[in-house]
């Protein structure tokens, strides 16, 4: 009995003509992520893509997870193959499905037949089938509203498929397909949902980074290296930049009023990280940011922020409560690592009574008053690239 | 030059302890516990360190248990200790400002019902013996002094205190935590007064994961590593051959010299608090009789930055007690020492194999970095 699974496309279904690059995408998606899992065969046709191990020891568990944190995929099953026939469709299902089967109460059918010349209909499938399994296990009762297991039989072009129903897959689009971002990632709670969040919807994540010795430690970068290499689990690969920025913060404490440090400081991270952009082809920011949470995101900090940006800024997380965004951490199991108690660049010299609703004209006076490009060109030439790739 | 001034947290380990673990892993792999030549082998590596420990604190080889190390030690001595007699005397007495592994453990036993009480120094920051004394009553059960207090080098007076209550009340057991003394002064259980003691052997230039607690012959012990009886069935679990006997051998090293040494870390502490004197802004927060392998100041900036400056440059301090990564311990506070001054302690921690010149680079980039962080 040979076993495959069945990837359902999200929303990229609903493309017109360019649904061949979003498919391609996704299966070079699919391809890299189970590339350490042994050889796949990867095929798409209808909506669907086609997972066919050809190896015999490959883990279809561990498939089955690592495709459900892909994007683009709306839901997957595990399916066994069938003969276009219809007693060799009862017979695999006798076999295949006698486990859960046994263990559940109730069940239904669901027949699905995109292959019009079966000689069956959808309903006589159904029925069928129905009544052959309820001979053969007869503790079940058939329950079509709330059924503990929907066995559905689907007939394809080639053959037939049968399986208990399918899981939710993460949704979105391919990764890739929306172009390429970078994303503002600082150890907290926020910014690595803000990734998985753009990555959701087809961008590909570059990664940048401020760090502060002796104020930051190497431990405060493990563990935005280790928020890194989780994120991979959804955003595929990532470049990581990491960005000296001890003179830039001792220079903004030294020259520039207490109250304006934050707001000054992420303008000109925004200014960098934009640098770096232009290096990387990346045509967007993204942050975790979300209104009103501390003082450097209120809209009037917001504003002053964006004043020097000269591509969009993403920010996902806009309009999230904290607890709503800690649910997306622990579900993408970022929560823990981002909580561990160090240093990061972000809580350095933070001023004890920022500016609430600063005053673009008052900022950028304040800014002005000292020279930070030739810091900012030198901070962006001692950048250091990492990459980070599929955490097997 | 790397200088690393963070002994209290762990050692290098000696060339001889390293020598021992290679040659038990690579001659002597067996399990002491077999009944043939290759197990007795094993065993006798362990005998020989275990008669080497025994005699460094004045006890008998069959006072001793190998443990996993120092933590492990103080978890089975409370724990043990208040298993055994814990029913009828339910009442742990300690002093404020233990290691994490007492006080964390005594935490626990309160949490299953048991009481505690935990003696804080007086004013002047010193601990006085009729304080632990008055605690002490008919339904205590074990009182846990540590010798050398790991974060700042004060030396409580031990011997003094459990010869004060033994004498009121002998039937209370007595432990000693002795892990920044061992090896670095005297330290004998019945001039202590001890009916146990913790010992460690990563920080006397052994290895990582051993140790030993010393429990006098009569007292009670319940078990809290059950398996295949070894260690007399106090401790249940395969000897670490390796580890044990390198801190045999460490013992067998610094055993003959503890004096020599503690004179020549008392003239690198002087000459270390003459240069400090140099510096505005310095406070000590080690008092004069301290132990001298510890030395603890606050320099008014935050000891995780400073920390981190001097790592910069190949030197390494701690800003308290390792064991927490940086989080305060509360200890600091117990002698008086809060707020600014807290946040900013630095521990020093030096060998007898420390220099003057690694001393000098210290306080020079001390000076350096006083200058340059901001606050």
């Amino acid at each position: 009995m040979k076993e495959i699974v069945l990837v359902k496309y999200g929303e990229m279904v609903l493309k017109g003509l360019n649904k061949k690059s979003f498919e391609d995408m996704l299966t070079k998606n699919i391809k890299r992520r189970l590339k350490s899992l042994g050889r796949f065969k990867i095929t798409s046709a209808q909506s669907t893509t086609y997972i066919t191990p050809l190896d015999d020891d490959i883990d279809l568990d561990e498939v089955t997870e690592r495709v459900g944190k892909i994007f683009g995929i709306s839901a997957l099953c595990r399916a066994c193959i069938c003969e276009k026939d219809f007693s060799d469709i009862t017979e695999k299902s006798l076999e295949y499905l006698d486990d859960v089967l046994s263990n559940a109460k109730t069940f239904k059918v669901n027949a699905k037949r995109s292959d019009k010349a079966f000689r069956m209909k959808s309903p006589e499938i159904c029925a069928e089938l129905g009544g052959i399994l309820l001979e053969k296990f007869p503790h079940l009762t058939v329950d079509v509203k709330n059924p503990e297991i929907t066995v559905t039989v689907e007939v394809r072009d080639t053959n037939a498929y049968v399986h208990a129903g399918s899981i939710k897959g993460a949704g979105g689009l391919p990764v890739g397909s929306s172009g390429k971002a970078m994303l503002l990632l600082s150890g907290g709670i926020d910014s690595p949902v803000a990734g998985y969040m753009m990555a959701k919807r087809g961008v590909h994540i570059s990664a940048i980074h401020y760090v502060s010795p002796p104020y930051t430690s190497d431990r405060a970068l493990m563990k935005v290296e280790t928020l890194c290499e989780k994120l991979t689990d959804y955003c595929g690969g990532i470049a990581f930049f990491c960005v000296p920025f001890t003179e830039i913060q001792e220079a903004i404490k030294d020259n520039c009023k207490e109250e304006f440090f934050t707001i000054i400081m992420r303008r000109i991270m925004m200014e960098i990280a934009q640098r770096i952009c232009e290096k990387e082809k990346c045509q967007a920011l993204i942050t975790g940011e979300s209104v009103g949470q501390v003082a450097s995101q209120t809209m009037s900090a917001i504003a002053c922020t964006d004043a020097v940006c000269r591509i969009p800024v993403f920010r996902p997380l806009v309009g999230m409560d904290k607890t709503e965004i800690i649910e997306i951490a622990r579900k993408i199991d970022t929560f823990e690592t981002s909580v561990l108690p160090y240093e990061d660049c972000c809580t350095v010299f933070t001023p004890r009574h920022p500016k609430v609703k600063p005053h673009l004209a008052d900022v950028e006076k304040v800014q002005n008053s000292f020279d930070f490009e030739p810091l900012i060109q030198k901070a962006v030439e001692n950048t250091v690239l990492k990459t980070f790739n599929y955490s097997e | 030059m790397s200088v690393y001034l963070d002994n209290a947290s762990t050692t290098e380990p000696c060339p001889e302890s390293v020598s021992a673990v290679v040659k038990a892993l690579t001659g002597n792999y067996g399990n002491p516990s077999s009944l043939h030549r290759i197990g007795l082998d094993a065993q006798l590596v362990v005998d020989k360190a275990r008669k080497i420990i025994a005699g460094s604190i004045g006890a008998d080889v069959g006072e001793i248990y190998f443990t996993s190390g120092a933590t492990e030690s103080n978890n089975l001595a409370l724990r043990g200790v208040m298993g055994a007699y814990g029913k009828r005397r339910n009442k742990i007495i300690i002093s404020a400002v233990e290691h994490a592994s007492i006080e964390e453990t005594v935490s626990a036993l309160e949490k299953q019902g048991f009481v505690a009480v935990r003696i804080s120094p007086r004013k002047d920051g010193n601990f006085y013996i009729e304080d632990f004394v008055s605690a002490c009553d008919d339904k205590t059960c074990i009182i846990s002094v540590m010798y050398v207090n790991n974060e700042t080098g004060h030396i409580l007076p031990v011997a003094d205190i459990f010869k004060a209550v033994k004498k009121r009340y002998p039937e209370i057991i007595t432990h000693c935590d002795c892990v920044q003394a061992y090896m670095k002064i005297s330290v004998n259980v019945r001039k202590l007064n001890a009916d146990m003691i913790s010992l460690s052997g990563h920080k006397i230039h052994a290895v990582k994961g051993t140790g030993a607690l010393y429990i006098k012959k009569g007292v009670r012990i319940v078990p809290i590593i059950t398996g295949g009886h070894q260690e007399k069935g106090i401790r249940s679990g395969t000897e670490s051959v390796p580890l044990i006997s390198a801190f045999g051998v460490a013992v067998e090293k610094y055993s003959h010299t503890i004096n020599q040494r503690f004179e020549k870390v008392s003239g690198l502490k002087k000459y270390l608090l003459e240069k400090l004197s140099d510096i505005d802004g310095i406070s000590m927060n080690s008092p004069e009789n301290a132990s001298p392998y510890i030395v603890n100041i606050s320099a008014g900036k935050r000891s995780e930055i400073m920390l981190h400056f001097m790592e910069q440059q190949d030197i390494y301090i701690s800003s308290g007690s390792a064991c927490s990564k940086g989080q305060q311990s509360g200890v600091l506070g117990q002698f008086g020492i809060t707020g600014k001054s807290a946040d900013s302690a630095l521990r020093i921690s030096m060998t007898a194999d420390t220099t003057t010149e690694e001393l000098d680079l210290f306080v020079e980039v001390l000076r350096e970095g006083m200058e340059k962080i901001r606050n």
